[in-house]
């Protein structure tokens, strides 16, 4: 039996809470975006693949530290939510966005691919035969770019997981609040004391990884096998 | 059907120009690759806007360039038959069919799921998915979800020509089911003449992004004659079969034909003869390795660029057959004249079984 502390548990919650909230909240948006890149034509498509892209070249602690000027108390956003009495950094909040920033380049990369894998005949065809454009995206488009958006959330997820960098500037390190495993494995990590509870957290943190994985490989191939 | 597109559209150097106005329920649109035949009904499909000008159909405006009309592809009722068939895979055979169907407006709704699957043949498929189906079935498939979109026009573009030739002359008589069973009008694109002549009664040829003519299928068959490496092609519905001494007789028009046994499986079946496989004779010749020796009426001359076509009435038969203008001179060829033909058994190619 691996040997956890009570806030181990709560960091393992947390980081299931976080990923999950993270890769559902970017899946829209992550779609939207990835549609747009895909199939229309417009001035600063170009521009728009670079800043979807750019958080997967930055330094993590980079787009943390971004986000912190963003959502901070004196921020461009912070201080227009500040009013609203909305208040994001140090919250469970902050970490989901953080991870949500981090991880979204994957989930676009992802459903671009699959969407990319699409006849365009197919939805011309669909056009043809009494289609409008949202009835064809939601017929056509959205079921045959299911392996890109399983593949894509996978990842997202996985991401989130292991996200550190971001979260830690943005969302801070408080147990039972922001505490996500890397987070709490980090603070064991720098006590020599507490070397096997560090081994015990990252041994959770493989084994939510490879159930993910297994999840992701299962579903791909149903999905093969249906195609 | 009557339709009038005058639209001009550019890519790079290639430019579509295209005025015309016909009316008809089975037009064909001709051309070599690269002629805009696809990009002329991607335009009329609503698929691609040209850069000016203006499409009427049946009286309905579908785009004007000057009075700002472009009507969506799903407002303007006109199905598709693709290339590649484009089946979505995701659905079955059954949900693929009734695509259209569904999206169709109940008013318009003329044509049901029943008659059309048992006119195509496709009742034992419907819950097949479609990545188990042969390259005819897919086809047959995709032709049936465009006929139940029940449009008020249906565009064929090059459907048989990802079919090898055997499937392609067996889809067909589907493809035709369309005008003749479900009674609605269809512009095929092809790049094959033969194709035009089973399919349609007027052509528009295209060349070059322009429209060069605008004639009957059988017509433009023998304009073409003398470029063709093959020919005019003569098709024959031969049928009753019966074997005699290592070949093969069928019944033609009253009279007999033979052909070399390699047809022995084919009862009844269309053929294809070219012009260029038929020598002419101005007196019976008194012995002939050719074991098709008919006597025959001149019908009619015609000229295609450097050669002849002879049009002959062998029984209640009509053939075409190529020769140069010198051949045509000394055997004295003109209309009304008696001539014999000669032709190899194994001239004739099957197309299909009947």
């Amino acid at each position: 039996m691996i040997p956890l502390a009570s806030t181990d548990y709560d960091a393992i919650r947390l980081s299931v809470q976080v990923a999950t909230a993270a890769t559902l909240l970017s899946l829209p948006f992550g779609f939207a975006v990835a549609y747009l890149i895909t199939f229309v034509t417009f001035r600063g498509k170009l521009l728009l693949e670079v800043l979807v892209n750019l958080p997967l070249t930055l330094p993590p602690v980079v787009v943390g530290y971004f986000l912190l000027l963003l959502l901070g108390r004196h921020g461009w956003l912070g201080s227009l939510l500040n009013e609203a009495g909305i208040r994001l950094i140090f919250t469970l909040k902050a970490a989901i966005i953080a991870s949500a920033v981090v991880g979204f380049p994957l989930l676009v990369r992802s459903l671009r691919i699959g969407m990319e894998g699409i006849d365009p005949h197919l939805i011309n065809a669909s056009r043809t035969l009494g289609a409008c454009w949202h009835d064809t995206l939601l017929t056509v488009i959205l079921p045959l770019s299911l392996p890109g958006l399983v593949a894509g959330s996978s990842l997202m997820f996985a991401r989130s997981l292991g996200e550190f960098g971001a979260t830690i500037i943005v969302a801070g390190n408080i147990p039972g609040v922001t505490q996500t495993i890397p987070l709490a494995i980090y603070e064991y990590a720098s006590s020599p004391s507490s070397e096997t509870m560090a081994f015990s957290l990252c041994l959770v943190s493989v084994a939510i990884s490879l159930v993910v994985l297994f999840l992701h490989e299962m579903m791909a191939k149903k999905m093969a096998r249906r195609n | 059907m009557q339709l009038s597109m005058s639209v001009k559209k550019s890519f790079g150097s290639f430019t579509l120009s295209a005025a015309m106005s016909v009316c008809g329920d089975r037009i064909g649109i001709f051309g070599a690759s690269g002629s805009g035949k696809s990009t002329l009904v991607s335009m009329l499909a609503g698929l691609l806007e040209p850069d000016s000008g203006e499409i009427v159909l049946n009286g309905e405006c579908l785009y004007s360039h000057t009075k700002g009309i472009n009507l969506r592809p799903e407002q303007r009722r006109i199905a598709m038959v693709f290339q590649q068939h484009c089946l979505f895979p995701h659905l079955s055979v059954r949900n693929n069919l009734l695509y259209g169907f569904k999206r169709c407006r109940p008013e318009h709704r003329t044509i049901d799921f029943e008659t059309l699957a048992d006119v195509l043949k496709l009742g034992g498929l419907l819950d097949r998915g479609v990545s188990n189906l042969s390259g005819g079935e897919k086809q047959r498939v995709a032709l049936g979800r465009a006929i139940l979109a029940n449009p008020r026009l249906l565009l064929m573009d090059e459907p048989l020509s990802a079919l090898d030739d055997a499937l392609r002359f067996q889809i067909i008589p589907y493809l035709k089911s369309v005008s003749e069973h479900f009674g609605i009008p269809y512009l095929f694109i092809s790049h094959s003449l033969v194709e035009m002549r089973l399919m349609t009664d007027m052509v528009l040829a295209f060349e070059k992004g322009r429209l060069l003519e605008q004639t009957t299928s059988e017509q433009l068959a023998r304009i073409r004659m003398g470029q063709s490496p093959v020919g005019y092609i003569n098709l024959l519905k031969l049928t009753g079969m019966t074997k005699r001494d290592g070949m093969c007789s069928y019944c033609w028009k009253g009279g007999e034909l033979l052909l070399s046994s390699s047809n022995r499986d084919t009862v009844s079946g269309l053929f294809e003869l070219s012009s260029k496989d038929i020598i002419l004779f101005k007196k019976h010749p008194e012995a002939i390795s050719a074991r098709n020796l008919l006597k025959c009426t001149v019908a009619g001359l015609f000229e295609s660029v450097s050669k002849i076509g002879v049009e002959l009435k062998c029984g209640d038969g009509m053939l075409v057959a190529e020769i140069v203008p010198d051949a045509a001179r000394e055997l004295g060829i003109e209309k009304g004249g008696i001539v014999y033909i000669a032709i190899k058994a194994s001239a004739f190619r099957r197309l299909a079984a009947l």
